[in-house]
């Protein structure tokens, strides 16, 4: 493979151009002279979304994580519409929400049950159980994804938050230069 | 190694699917990489995959950080921007 040209329909140009046109979006928003604590944060803020926003969109629906993210990113900025006094009624998605912690919750326990009442020596496979807890707060969507494919996701995010980092750090450098 | 599991009705996810997504798992994280030959416990990659990812959320804070400074230094326009684009692709 050829790391010297991209190829254009690849994650990495694709994360690349979306993060770049959303960077200059948000640098047209404020004048740049106000560079108050506030307004740095309020930017890093916005800058930090806008980078795991353009790597999900990248993705797309394909993998449960990046739906995960999108719909966390959506219901974010509903809530904060909602908040500001608009007329937008997201009853329904707030029920979803719920039944899934429910669902989560229940296949949780099944697991740890199903692997605590295996007689044979599979201490790996109940280590496993436990630790995938851990595995599955990190990954976006992974409270309702069974252990392979919690794997399979975890494998995938991984590949893409690298790509991001590479991206963002690239980018970075070039404006420091400047 | 991997015995049949008796039929209980539940979905059961076979051992050597597990081991062979760990393993992928564990080729692509850096700290375990090296070890390529023999397979590390599942649990220690377990436990590897959730700092790398740690780590990969603090870089992508700590970058997002440094661009909004930057970002407050320079005055972007579009032919910076197209600038930049054409030196990452």
């Amino acid at each position: 493979m050829d790391s010297q040209h991209l190829n254009p329909s690849s994650l990495k140009s694709r994360f690349t151009a979306r993060f770049l046109r959303a960077l200059i979006k948000i640098n047209a928003q404020k004048p740049i002279s106000s560079s108050s604590p506030r307004d740095i944060f309020q930017r890093y803020r916005r800058i930090k979304v806008a980078a795991d926003k353009s790597m999900a969109y990248s993705v797309r629906s394909r993998r449960t994580w990046s739906r995960a993210t999108l719909w966390k990113l959506r219901s974010r900025s509903r809530r904060r519409l909602a908040s500001s006094g608009r007329r937008l009624s997201i009853k329904t998605r707030t029920t979803t929400t719920t039944t899934t912690t429910t669902t989560s919750t229940n296949h949780r326990a099944a697991i740890v049950e199903k692997t605590s009442h295996e007689k044979e020596n599979k201490e790996d496979h109940v280590g496993l159980a436990v630790q995938a807890e851990e595995l599955r707060e990190l990954v976006p969507g992974g409270e309702s994804m069974d252990l392979c494919n919690l794997l399979d996701e975890t494998a995938h995010y991984i590949k893409c938050l690298t790509t991001q980092v590479q991206v963002m750090k690239k980018i970075a450098n070039l404006y420091s230069l400047e | 190694m991997s015995g049949r599991r008796s039929g209980s009705g539940v979905s059961s996810i076979s051992d050597d699917q597990i081991t062979h997504l760990v393993f992928k798992l564990q080729q692509l994280i850096p700290e375990l990489c090296a070890r390529r030959s023999h397979k590390a416990s599942a649990s220690k990659v377990l436990q590897e995959t959730c700092d790398y990812i740690r780590n990969l959320h603090k870089e992508v804070e700590d970058l997002s950080d440094r661009l909004s400074q930057l970002l407050a230094s320079i005055d972007t326009d579009n032919d910076q921007a197209a600038i930049v684009r054409s030196l990452l692709m």
